[in-house]
């Protein structure tokens, strides 16, 4: 079991140094010069050979590699081109708006997905199955920033009931007001992924044994789907909330851009366009990185879901 | 019939949101570059979706945004797909040390949502196409070696491997003629799911105007210029984004169809598993 979990644990530390490679190999080893994209195609010889000296591109890749990996673990995530900021710094704001939002975003999605996924089980066969059937087909093939615009001009230009955009900041009133709609489209997509995860697993369940016989003994329908069904089904949700977590973060920095959000998507849309290095490896380690933890995190969560696991 | 409902509709919905893009190549109803006189125009006969800002037909611009996406999705899923096969081949067959390395640099992939990748990838080499296909292929890698990785380890235990193996063929022979026709549909099935989020990666993309650069029409970038215009006029947001949501609409139906249609063990609701692998 300890053997079970160091091993998890040593797997994620493992994946961790190799995507903080995959990161380093972006930026600095794939083609394009980073030292020419700062100074600029027409900088003297002299002005480019500092910059290449600077960005420490004259040491061998392992060499250099190291050096950014422990840069990485110290804190030193180099420095934004665009602002003249340390890109740790910004990445942690853009962070302050972009995990309200995931988080808001999954809250929903397990909200719709939940009762759904059950409703749709407990009844096989039924409208209420073959409607949420249909309903997640058309829900995961939806585009988040699509249902964004249209959500725009549905509540906040036709009926104006929520903001349509921006971000006033957390100390204004009312600041997640802002992050209603973006968090609703976001969450669309995900509650159909969502739901049908749910609705296997439980279906998966009730056909299991221990039910037929809780249903034997006359217990009450919504105990043996709420309670037997729920509670075993509950692995495979948690395993489906954690695999579309990447999905969620990724659609996040998207949607933020229709609603002029100032978190990591708007970030990583300004790093792009001012070619700005050291804040696009900054983005991409600290997005991959929590999604490999959010992986870990739901590996380890088996340990407490599951009384088997603890006892192979 | 009811069983192969899903894929009919799939099949439905794939032809009649790909339909004009076909006919796109042979014929447009206006020049979908060149402006227009009638700017914002509703839904009509003469313009059966409207037209935009700029005066330019929808229905055209739809016809040609398609190309691009379609293309570089395609190209995405046939590479991303190929080397994946080959990752999770060589890990699955080698088993052990080469093993364990192939599947953490899988597992090191799958952190990295195509959008991100895209964005990082468009930060070192600036925003354009390449970026953006070869972001979507490393995307898919992860989906294909974990399949053929997990195919590869039970297949080569199966007693037709183990008597090919005894009868004296060598590692190639049973690669390719005993353990790869065996998982050719549940690749096929998972090459037509990533076909569609490809498609949808690539238009929020392309609406981050990373991918195709302007004047050609993309149906994710279409989807940005008319966000602005929304009160004016919501036709030209809504038709771009419901062709796109229409075409993956179809290939994850057929996805799924061709999925219970080939394993009828994992008909009905059986599939909790599988969902988990194919999509995300």
């Amino acid at each position: 079991m300890l053997v079970h979990l160091l091993r998890r644990v040593g797997t994620a530390a493992f994946t961790l140094v190799l995507v903080s490679f995959l990161v380093f190999l972006a930026i600095h080893i794939v083609p394009g010069d980073p030292a020419r994209v700062l100074v600029g195609p027409d900088a003297a010889a002299a002005e480019y050979a500092a910059a290449r000296e600077r960005l420490g591109l004259d040491t061998p890749w392992p060499i250099r590699f190291v050096r950014w990996l422990g840069g990485l673990a110290r804190g030193d995530w180099g420095e934004s081109l665009r602002y003249s900021r340390p890109a740790r710094e910004l990445v942690a704001r853009g962070l302050t708006v972009t995990v309200p939002l995931a988080g808001l975003a999954l809250a929903l999605a397990l909200a719709v997905a939940l009762p759904l996924g059950l409703a749709a089980a407990s009844s096989p066969g039924r409208w209420i199955d073959l409607a949420t059937v249909g309903l997640v087909q058309v829900g995961t093939a939806l585009p988040e920033f699509w249902l964004a615009i249209l959500l725009v001009r549905l509540f906040a230009e036709g009926m104006g009931l929520l903001p349509a955009g921006g971000f006033p900041g957390w100390e204004a009133q009312a600041a997640w007001m802002h992050l209603v709609l973006p968090s609703i489209a976001l969450a669309l997509p995900r509650a159909a992924y969502l739901a049908r995860m749910v609705r296997a697993a439980v279906a998966d369940v009730l056909r299991e044994d221990y039910v037929r016989t809780a249903r034997a003994k006359g217990l009450a329908a919504w105990r043996v789907v709420g309670i037997h069904g729920l509670r075993n089904a509950l692995l495979p949700v948690v395993t489906g909330a954690g695999l579309t977590f990447a999905r969620l973060l990724a659609g996040a920095m998207v949607v933020e851009n229709v609603f002029g959000l100032p978190g990591l998507g708007r970030l990583a849309v300004v790093a792009v366009e001012a070619r700005d290095l050291p804040l696009a490896a900054a983005l991409a380690t600290v997005v991959a990185g929590a999604i490999v933890l959010v992986s870990l995190a739901v590996d380890l969560s088996y340990v407490v879901l599951d009384p088997r696991m603890r006892h192979p | 019939m009811r069983r192969h409902l899903g894929l009919g509709v799939g099949v439905a919905c794939l032809v009649l949101a790909l339909a004009p893009v076909g006919v796109g190549f042979l014929w447009l109803p206006y020049d979908p570059v060149l402006p227009g006189p009638v700017r914002f125009a509703p839904p009509s006969l003469e313009h059966p979706m409207g037209t935009d800002w700029f005066g330019r037909d929808l229905l055209a611009r739809v016809m040609v945004g398609g190309r691009a996406s379609l293309a570089v999705a395609l190209l995405a899923v046939a590479l991303g797909g190929a080397a994946g096969t080959l990752l999770g081949g060589v890990a699955g067959y080698a088993g052990g040390f080469v093993e364990e390395v192939a599947m953490r640099i899988s597992d090191a992939l799958l952190a990295f949502p195509a959008v991100l990748a895209a964005l990082l990838l468009g930060a070192v080499w600036g925003p354009g196409l390449p970026g953006v296909a070869t972001a979507l292929a490393l995307f898919n890698v992860p989906f294909f070696a974990r399949l053929t990785r997990a195919g590869f380890a039970s297949l080569k235990r199966r007693e037709f491997v183990i008597a090919a193996r005894a009868s004296g063929a060598g590692p190639g022979r049973l690669i390719f003629r005993h353990i790869v026709p065996n998982l050719a549909s549940p690749l096929l099935v998972q090459a037509t799911v990533s076909l569609g989020a490809a498609l949808l990666a690539e238009a929020s993309l392309s609406y981050l105007r990373l991918g195709v650069q302007p004047p050609f029409p993309a149906w994710g970038r279409m989807l940005r210029e008319a966000q602005d215009s929304v009160p004016l006029s919501p036709w030209p947001a809504v038709f771009p984004g419901a062709i796109l949501a229409l075409t993956v609409l179809g290939l994850n139906l057929i996805g799924d169809g061709v999925r219970d249609l080939l394993d009828p063990t994992l008909r009905q609701s059986r599939r909790a598993s599988t969902d988990v692998r194919s999509r995300t």
